[in-house]
């Protein structure tokens, strides 16, 4: 108790040297929980946003469909089974049938991809209402991003072109219906949202799919042969690995910005030692052991960590619940890294977060503390009442 | 009586008018498999250049192929210097390509016969399509029209095969030489996805070659992939060991 009333009058003692240190250290604190709260508001947005708007409750795959092959798409596609043409029919599920195909905007092909949905499926949130076919020009939906890149607008007429089962070309002339605004890019990237029933009958596909998504909620039932169920966290695994790895480039940051602080610690430390030494000395001389010496240096050193964490709680969390709030506007081309995420981003912070950052950094804080004192081990008493180090 | 005199009009009507579309038929037949004879060889050696126009410019790729019948072929290309040494070997209805640069020959198989030789308007596929017309192609007359001051026949032709990439087709064809002038592919909605023009036509031995021909995808800006022959060499000797993958490295 003692030492710990010796260290706090030390450290209060060096006055606006103290409070420095224990600002920088705070910003420190304050940025880094600011930082890893943005990726967790990241990661959680856009794990929301990919399950209302593209992955739902989990989707049934047919056994030949791979997302990240298009070249399997040519034979990725099956009549629905019972099992999940009652889902559809219940309202339960929507199918999605994807095709390869190519697209003229602009006298310049681009590959794409042809995805046919029910107009009127209740499963995902994006507005494939807008493509009710009324028996005029096929509707096509599309993306901002996509609308961008090609050089399409609202109301614009352009023609596609896909193989058939055997490997016939066909093309038709489609018009953009839609352009949607969405943030979950996958649903939007080179690819034009078409009428299921009119998809079917473009490809000579009749009542095929090459996904089921079933609705958030919704037990699944087990699937039927020749198709695979993959449930959300399946689904969601690419992206949370993408956040991840994200989180880990942000991560540096971090430690840069604890390093700063702690050096100034360190920095502050050895100073101490260098100008403390008759007091130090006098400390042995008056009965304190090498070892009591030590954790009072330790402790000066570990408050400054407390004294941040003080300091920071009084303007870190308002201004982080502010954030929290009001969000933090996405800068421009992010839309383009691969995850679905807003306009802003809405930073969370979780109990487990703000005691992780502080817990880190209390024992840095103290482990960086300790370092120099252990050259009060070796110091001799008498050399040290003169003023020398030994 | 005038009202079986009517029906007995109409009967002879019908049977002139399916005499004259059989004969049509029978007709066109006989074209297509003229065209074949003329354009279907043994073996040949063809000296070519392939002029791709692209939004950057120009460049001219030149090759040399030895082609055996409709089956086999190896082409090897000799110019631009950055292309020089690729080869390309095709037997049945399998590609393979050898590109010095990494000494690797790859099977150009599946949807990566779909992509395009070398940026132009032609896929591997259009390259391995089988030449003949007769057999794989209903074909019916459409018309007659004049192109480069030669008569010639519109012949509009549905493939048989239901696995045939452009279900149907309009060819001009020139009724003397028996070349055809102008192509017109289409997808099974009825859309124009490429034409061949041809631009000119030399003599070389006792048949007629179209030199100079342009493809064109017909959804695509530009100005297409012009398709010359320098020289052609017909019932050339050309050894069997060429046709290998072997010889691809040599």
């Amino acid at each position: 108790m003692l030492t710990l009333r010796l260290a706090l009058r030390n450290v209060l003692g060096t006055g606006i040297r103290a409070w420095l240190n224990a600002l920088i250290i705070s910003l420190a604190l304050v940025v880094a929980t600011w930082n890893q709260g943005l990726v967790s508001g990241m990661d959680e947005q856009a794990a929301q946003a990919a399950q209302a708007i593209e992955f739902g409750g989990g989707q049934y795959w047919q056994e030949k469909y791979d997302p990240f092959d298009p070249l399997t798409l040519d034979e990725a596609h099956a009549p629905l089974p019972p099992a999940l043409q009652a889902l559809v029919d219940d309202g339960r599920a929507a199918a999605v049938l994807v095709l390869q195909g190519s697209i003229y905007p602009r006298g310049r092909m681009r590959s794409i991809l042809l995805k046919g949905i029910d107009p009127g499926q209740p499963i995902l949130d994006f507005p494939t209402a807008k493509i009710t076919a009324d028996g005029g020009e096929l509707p096509a939906l599309i993306g901002g991003r996509f609308a961008k890149a090609a050089g399409l607008a609202r109301g614009d007429s352009v023609t596609l072109r896909w193989r058939e089962p055997g490997g016939a070309f066909n093309a038709q002339d489609a018009a953009v219906a839609h352009v949607m605004s969405t943030t979950v890019a996958s649903i939007d990237s080179n690819q034009v949202w078409l009428p299921l029933a009119k998809l079917q009958e473009m490809a000579r596909l009749p009542g095929e799919a090459t996904l089921v998504v079933l609705a958030r909620g919704t037990p699944p039932p087990p699937a039927p042969p020749g198709w695979t169920f993959r449930d959300a966290d399946y689904l969601l695994r690419d992206l949370r690995e993408l956040v991840k790895a994200k989180s880990y480039g942000r991560t540096i940051f971090l430690v840069i910005f604890l390093s700063l602080g702690m050096l100034a610690i360190f920095d502050t430390q050895v100073l101490a030692i260098f100008r403390r030494r008759r007091e130090i000395g006098t400390l042995v001389a008056l009965g304190f052991t090498r070892g009591q010496v030590i954790r009072l240096f330790t402790l000066e050193g570990a408050l400054y960590g407390f004294l941040a964490v003080i300091l920071g709680a009084l303007y870190g969390l308002p201004l982080l619940w502010l954030q929290a709030r009001a969000g933090f506007p996405v800068p421009t081309g992010t839309e383009d890294m691969g995850i679905s995420i807003g306009e802003r981003i809405y930073p969370a912070y979780s109990a487990g977060l703000i005691l992780g950052i502080v817990l880190v950094s209390l024992l840095v804080t103290t482990v960086v503390s300790l370092l120099p004192t252990r050259r009060i081990a070796r110091l001799k008493p008498t050399d040290a009442l003169r003023g020398r180090m030994s | 009586m005038k009202r079986r005199t009517t029906i007995l009009s109409l009967f002879l009507g019908c049977v002139i008018a399916a005499g004259g579309f059989a004969a049509a038929g029978e007709n066109a037949e006989v074209i297509l498999k003229k065209i074949d004879e003329n354009r279907v060889s043994g073996n040949k050696i063809i000296l070519s250049e392939m002029i791709i126009h692209g939004r950057r410019g120009s460049r001219a790729i030149r090759v040399k192929s030895w082609v055996q019948g409709t089956e086999k072929s190896f082409s090897e290309y000799l110019d631009p210097p950055r292309e020089r040494g690729t080869k390309m070997l095709k037997l049945g209805d399998q590609l393979w390509t050898y590109y010095p640069a990494s000494d690797r020959i790859i099977l150009i198989a599946g949807h990566m016969l779909r992509q395009s030789v070398m940026g132009s308007d032609l896929s591997y596929e259009d390259m391995m399509e089988d030449p003949r017309l007769q057999g794989n192609h209903a074909a019916a007359i459409a018309g007659e029209e004049e192109l480069l001051g030669r008569p010639c026949r519109i012949l509009d032709l549905e493939a048989r095969k239901a696995d045939a990439a452009y279900p149907r087709r309009r060819l001009w064809v020139d009724t003397e030489r028996f070349t055809v002038l102008k192509e017109e592919l289409f997808a099974r909605s009825g859309k124009l996805l490429k034409t061949t023009t041809v631009e000119s036509v030399r003599r070389f031995g006792s048949r007629w070659v179209p030199d100079r021909s342009r493809f064109k995808d017909a959804m695509k800006e530009g100005q297409g992939t012009e398709f010359v022959v320098h020289e052609i060499e017909f019932d050339a000797d050309i050894p069997e060991s060429l046709f290998s993958k072997a010889a691809l490295k040599k």
